[in-house]
């Protein structure tokens, strides 16, 4: 046959991530696993943080400097969105992992309700954190 | 050659590698990391742009020092874990895969000591 390939005849391929319309909960596990990864970065941050503090002012003012330039800010920010969603999602597994939740609905709406507790979560630490600086 | 079946061969001996330890101490460091991570923000929150006199007060109090210890050990031990699973799904030459394993864990395992020397040097 003039189009066989090596591999066999030429079979249509299941729909892949580029075809169908992304589920809510697929979008959530993704994020899962990408804010986890971008803790387990941020956790140097954390280190460099209790490292600067128990060398001592100099190290601190330093550290201090980096967090509040606007590109430390924006990090942290980061930091921050990625660890109360990886936090919020993770008590949504650990109700999956003792049975409860499964149904699409519910597992679509969890998400939602998620995705806008974590807006709202990480927007009010952050009011927590300039009102502390004094700022507000 | 023995004439038991595969599956009779290995029956009774317990699992082949670690069963489910892995999936349990991820579950069970999460459990621990839920509150913690609660307190963390809320305090790490409140003392932004604290001054090195502030900070070294907080850390002077040994239930904020041993809530932060808590806090990093556990949340290292959750990391470890879960890069794992990334590296073990997307890392498929075992050469590399072992290599990346082990740096995994040591540093994690750096990271932890340099943490805990921190924290207790600040609270002691």
């Amino acid at each position: 046959m003039a189009n066989q390939s090596a591999r066999g005849p030429e079979r249509p391929l299941s729909p892949h991530v580029q075809i169908y319309r992304w589920p809510v909960t697929m979008g959530m596990s993704i994020l899962h696993r990408v804010t986890g990864f971008g803790l387990a970065l941020g956790s140097l941050v954390l280190a460099w943080w209790l490292v600067a503090a128990a060398m001592g002012p100099d190290a601190y003012d330093t550290f201090q400097a980096v967090a509040y330039h606007w590109f430390g800010r924006f990090v942290l920010f980061g930091f921050t969105l990625a660890l109360v969603f990886h936090m919020m999602n993770g008590v949504r597994h650990l109700f999956w992992d003792m049975g409860y939740g499964f149904a699409v609905p519910t597992a679509t709406r969890a998400g939602i309700v998620i995705y806008v507790a974590t807006i709202v979560v990480t927007w009010a630490i952050w009011m927590i954190a300039y009102s502390a600086m004094g700022k507000l | 050659m023995s004439l038991r079946t595969p599956l009779g061969q290995v029956q009774g001996l317990g699992s082949a590698r670690s069963g489910t330890q892995h999936f349990w101490r991820q579950r069970a460091t999460a459990v621990v990391l839920v509150p913690l991570t609660l307190w963390f923000v809320w305090t790490v929150a409140r003392y932004t742009g604290a001054s090195h006199v502030e900070v070294r007060h907080f850390f002077a109090n040994p239930f904020n020092a041993g809530s932060m210890l808590i806090f990093v050990l556990a949340g290292l031990y959750h990391m470890v874990l879960g890069v794992q699973v990334i590296i073990e799904d997307y890392i498929h030459r075992e050469g590399t895969k072992l290599a990346l394993l082990v740096l995994n864990q040591f540093a994690a395992f750096a990271v932890a000591v340099i943490c805990a020397i921190a924290i207790l040097r600040l609270a002691l």
